[in-house]
């Protein structure tokens, strides 16, 4: 079969022609089966729309369910209704025409101008919705129609369906226009003026937009589903359409019998109710069409609309076998590339062994076995799939021959994808090797938590088993976790140390700490080293250099102070990195050198060793971290931010003369003396003034809160170290918190017109106090005042993160929609799959990859010549 | 006063490649020209070098990365 081009597609209005057309049969009958359980003739289950029950023949092309795809039939209404979808546009129509001769109200040379311009716009692909718009602008001021001279009424349009002249309006007088009516004044309009209104007289005319006729979707669009009680329960869209036909009978009943007008008028409201609501049950304006349960109908509109719909719920994502989801938790044990799958879900998931005369004896012990990793079904050659009983064990496993495929349980080793949502980045979905565990949770190496941005606060992810030899080639391949070690994102490693890694990185090899041979031993417990020099006495480094390899590398530390001149290799903090030939020999190991985002050693080690190298050394460097941090402990409490009165006093002291410079300076404004910045009104001035010296007032308490911490402090530690939290947090808890803003600016607005945050200032107070500098820290606690500018400060960020990330998330959706057909091809240009036009001649125009590339840079210059001239040790 | 577009810093260098030059071009890459990126007649850079729609134009750009990059587009209506 050849692909076809489509070259376009176009949507055009049903006239009432031709739904009866396509219609098998007019429907009548409100009610669906009979008492046998049988159709109605003439009812919405009518077996001419099609079957859906087995056993059942359609009447109309004599398939049987599942072979007949079914029939539309329709409904004949009693009285013409407005089509909700399309009132905007009736709107605009009866707004834009003559009431008396259904002209549109431009003179005809206006009007062609307008048509050109339309046909340009469209011509160029453009959206011309702002042309209908100031055609309906200028159509609605008219009050003479140019054509006949008829006097004009303002249309009045009142949502969702309802039309209204007004006669008069200085008393408001104005009268409704029935869908009769607006369907008659449609059908006034000329094909020559639609094109005006945007509209193609080849498809649409505008009187189709009123319904006087309605399509009734096939059964099999709309099935009936038996309960387990026995019950036939219908769907809501034949629910819907039983209401429709119900009025539309009565309807007919009642002009027959010749009941009053204000009965019919009723009658035809109640219709058109369920006609809108049938086309789609969240119009504003109008109660939804709810269920007996009191749940809102799902009909047209809802099928195919939002998450769950037609478009993005069952086209663009689909539901997958051989999957599983829990929440996971962290195990430091297993390495970074494997993953801790929970026997329950081992056991469910199969991986397929295609047999074959070198593995059949294999297959049959696998279909034999009692225990877990067992064969849970077997297919035949001719594909039918036999599940694995005890009963059948044995003779499956003596009949088994090659060309047959064993499906046997997860087990240790196997390659499985494992992915966390958002997928924002390659490294959202990683292959991992099966590590079959106890208990229901997923378990990962803490190591792999930033490129999935993953935490153990319950986030769940999914797994994936490869069902094809190639697929798990492909994985091992190309989406093993050690393969993304360095992140395309920056050229740097997104895989590294975090948290307790560093710290205990940090404990281990700072300064010239010594160790006991017995430390060391513990230390190295769980790591995977083979040989240990024959010492008493190991200091830090020497312990961290058994792990490294033969690197040479020097950098400055996270912990570095950035000295005015850095006095490298004699740096008294032992802020500077040196590794010569896979030996620590100077410097503190921290963030900088095995964090998750910086780590340079982690860098190194790939682009020297490769993958499976670095892959080692992170696995025994986290290792080694736990095994330090465990033995050494390390712990933070509530009295490591205590600070010694002397200090309290001394924050206390430089708090409140800021404050009193704080009153200086308003004091200065009342009076007119405060000197404007440049380009800066006085009450800027005066706001950047008070929030500068503010800033240098909690900066000075948090230097004051820092000496007397301490390097030894675990909160501090873990700031210079960078494992977590920084020198501004400890400020917070031990010194002052300090000012609180919303936009950027101090607290201003509040408590009604007054001028005031809360009740408890005066009037127009522009005091540090008032307006929300909190000068309490985490640890003396806040005032209750304190705590309310807190929270107003608080909750901007939490609203920012929210807008932030369903923002972001609708950009991706939009980015991946415009990318995902191009392909780097093997020459290096970047093609659109289907059409194979060129978008870039080189990838990038420079053809890196930049993962492969140096932290953003095509290449390492610096580290070229140092190889070339032999400064690198190889 | 006549300027040249050319001239400006910010403006690339775009010429008009000889009808060998196409051929062995198309050839290396193995598409049809409809497959290239395009850049339309009325372009004022286009009408400077004189190409006429049909044409493929070279652009020449300076790359931070790759000192220079490459780039063809064909010149429609
Ligand atoms: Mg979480
Ligand atoms: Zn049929
Ligand atoms: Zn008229
Ligand atoms: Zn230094």
């Amino acid at each position: 079969m050849f692909p076809k081009k489509i070259s376009a597609i176009k949507f055009e209005v049903l006239s009432p022609q031709e739904v009866r057309r396509m219609s098998v049969t007019k429907l009548v009958t409100p009610e669906t089966y009979d008492d046998d359980g049988f159709p109605v003739e003439g009812g919405l289950m009518d077996t001419r729309l099609g079957v859906i029950d087995p056993g059942l023949k359609c009447k109309t092309c004599g398939g049987k369910a599942g072979e007949c795809s079914g029939h539309f039939g329709h409904i004949e209404l009693a009285a013409p209704v407005i089509h909700v979808g399309y009132a905007k546009i009736i709107a605009r129509l009866l707004t834009g025409t003559c009431r008396e001769c259904g002209r549109i109200l431009l003179k005809d040379e206006r009007r062609d101008k307008f048509i050109r311009e339309i046909e340009r716009l469209k011509s160029l692909g453009q959206s011309y919705e702002e042309v209908l718009k100031e055609v309906f602008r200028l159509t609605k001021a008219v009050k003479k129609c140019p054509h006949c001279g008829a006097e004009q009424l303002e249309i009045k349009f009142e949502k969702p369906t309802s039309f209204f002249e007004v006669i008069d309006p200085e008393v408001k007088e104005e009268e409704k226009l029935t869908p009769k009516d607006v369907r008659e004044r449609l059908e006034k309009i000329p094909n020559e003026d639609l094109l005006a209104f945007g509209l193609d007289p080849k498809a649409v005319r505008p009187e189709w937009l009123v319904l006087t006729v309605l399509p009734v979707p096939p059964v099999t669009v709309r099935p009936s589903i038996i309960l387990e009680t026995g019950q036939r329960s219908e769907d809501d869209l034949t629910h819907k359409l039983v209401d429709i036909i119900r009025i539309n009978q009565r309807f007919i009943e009642n002009r027959e019998a010749g009941a009053p007008q204000q009965i019919l008028e009723d009658l035809w409201e109640l219709l058109q109710y369920h006609v809108t609501t049938y086309l789609d049950n969240e119009v504003s304006g109008i109660p939804p069409a709810r269920h007996r349960s009191g749940r809102p109908l799902k009909t047209l509109a809802q099928r195919l609309k939002g998450k769950d719909g037609r478009f993005r719920g069952s086209l663009s994502g689909k539901r997958v076998n051989f999957s599983a989801r829990t929440v996971i938790s962290p195990d430091p044990c297993i390495s970074i590339s494997e993953v801790g799958v929970p026997e329950e879900i081992a056991r469910e998931l199969t991986v397929p062994i295609f047999v074959t005369p070198n593995n059949i004896e294999i297959a049959k012990q696998i279909i034999l076995r009692g225990e877990h990793p067992k064969a849970s079904y077997v297919v035949r050659a001719d594909g039918k799939k036999i599940r694995i009983i005890d009963t059948n064990k044995e003779e499956l496993a003596e009949k088994l021959e090659p060309g047959w495929i064993v499906e046997r349980e997860l087990t240790d080793g196997d390659i499985v994808l494992f992915n966390r949502q958002p997928s924002l980045h390659r490294m959202s979905i990683m292959a991992h090797y099966v590590r079959v565990l106890p208990y229901k949770t997923f378990r990962l190496n803490p190591a792999v938590c930033p490129p999935y941005n993953a935490d153990f606060d319950g986030d769940e992810m999914n797994l994936h088993v490869p069902q094809s030899l190639e697929a798990q080639a492909e994985a091992k391949m190309l989406m093993a976790v050690q393969e993304h070690i360095l992140s395309p994102r920056f050229g740097g490693p997104i895989i590294g140390g975090i948290h307790d890694h560093v710290t205990g990185l940090y404990l281990l090899t700072r300064g010239n700490k010594e160790f006991s041979k017995e430390e060391a031993l513990e230390f190295l417990r769980s790591v995977d080293v083979s040989e240990i020099p024959a010492k008493d006495k190991y200091t830090g480094k020497e312990i961290f250099s058994l792990i490294l390899p033969k690197i040479s590398i020097k950098f400055k530390a996270e912990v570095c102070q950035g000295c005015e001149v850095c006095k490298e290799e004699n740096c008294e903090n032992d802020a500077y990195v040196v590794v010569e030939n896979g030996q620590l020999l100077k410097g503190t190991i921290d963030e900088k050198a095995v964090g998750a985002f910086k780590g340079i050693i982690i860098d190194e080690i790939m682009r020297k060793f490769g993958a499976m190298a670095t892959k080692k050394f992170i696995d025994d460097m986290t290792k080694l971290a736990i095994g330090v941090i465990s033995r050494l402990g390390f712990t933070i409490g509530i009295d490591d931010e205590d600070i010694p009165r002397e200090a309290a006093q001394q924050i206390e002291e430089t708090i409140a003369e800021a404050e009193k410079r704080v009153e200086e300076l308003i004091k200065a404004y009342r009076e007119g003396n405060l000197e404007p910045m440049p380009g800066r009104s006085i009450e800027e001035t005066l706001e950047l003034r008070i929030m500068q010296e503010l800033g240098r007032a909690r900066d000075r308490a948090g230097k004051i809160a820092g000496r007397y911490l301490g390097m030894d402090n675990s909160a501090v530690i873990m700031a210079v170290s960078g494992a977590r939290g920084s020198m501004l947090n400890l400020t917070q808890m031990a010194a002052c918190i300090g000012q609180q803003s919303v936009r950027g600016e101090r607290l201003t607005r509040g408590y009604a017109y007054t001028h005031r945050t809360t009740s408890h200032f005066k009037p127009h107070d522009l005091g540090a106090k008032a307006r929300g500098f909190v000068r309490n820290s985490y640890k003396s606690g806040l005032s209750p005042i304190e705590f309310f500018f807190h929270a107003a400060g608080g909750r901007e960020g939490l609203v920012d993160t929210a807008v932030r990330t369903s923002q972001s998330g609708y950009l991706q959706r939009r980015m991946i929609n415009a990318l995902q057909d191009l392909k780097v091809e093997y020459d290096g240009t970047v093609r659109e799959q289907t059409s194979g036009v060129i978008v870039q001649f080189k990838y990038g125009e420079d053809g890196v990859d930049p993962r492969k590339s140096f932290r953003g840079k095509a290449v390492d210059v610096k580290r070229i010549i140092k190889e070339v001239l032999g400064e690198v040790k190889e | 006063m006549k300027v040249s577009l050319q001239d400006h810093v910010l403006v690339p260098k775009h010429e008009i490649l000889k009808e060998s030059e196409v051929e062995e071009l198309l050839k290396l890459l193995g598409v049809s020209k409809e497959q290239l990126p395009k850049i339309k007649a009325m372009d004022p850079i286009v009408k400077e070098i004189g190409a006429k729609p049909g044409d493929i134009v070279k652009i020449t750009r300076k790359s931070h990365t790759a000192e220079f990059s490459v780039f063809y587009r064909l010149v429609v209506e």
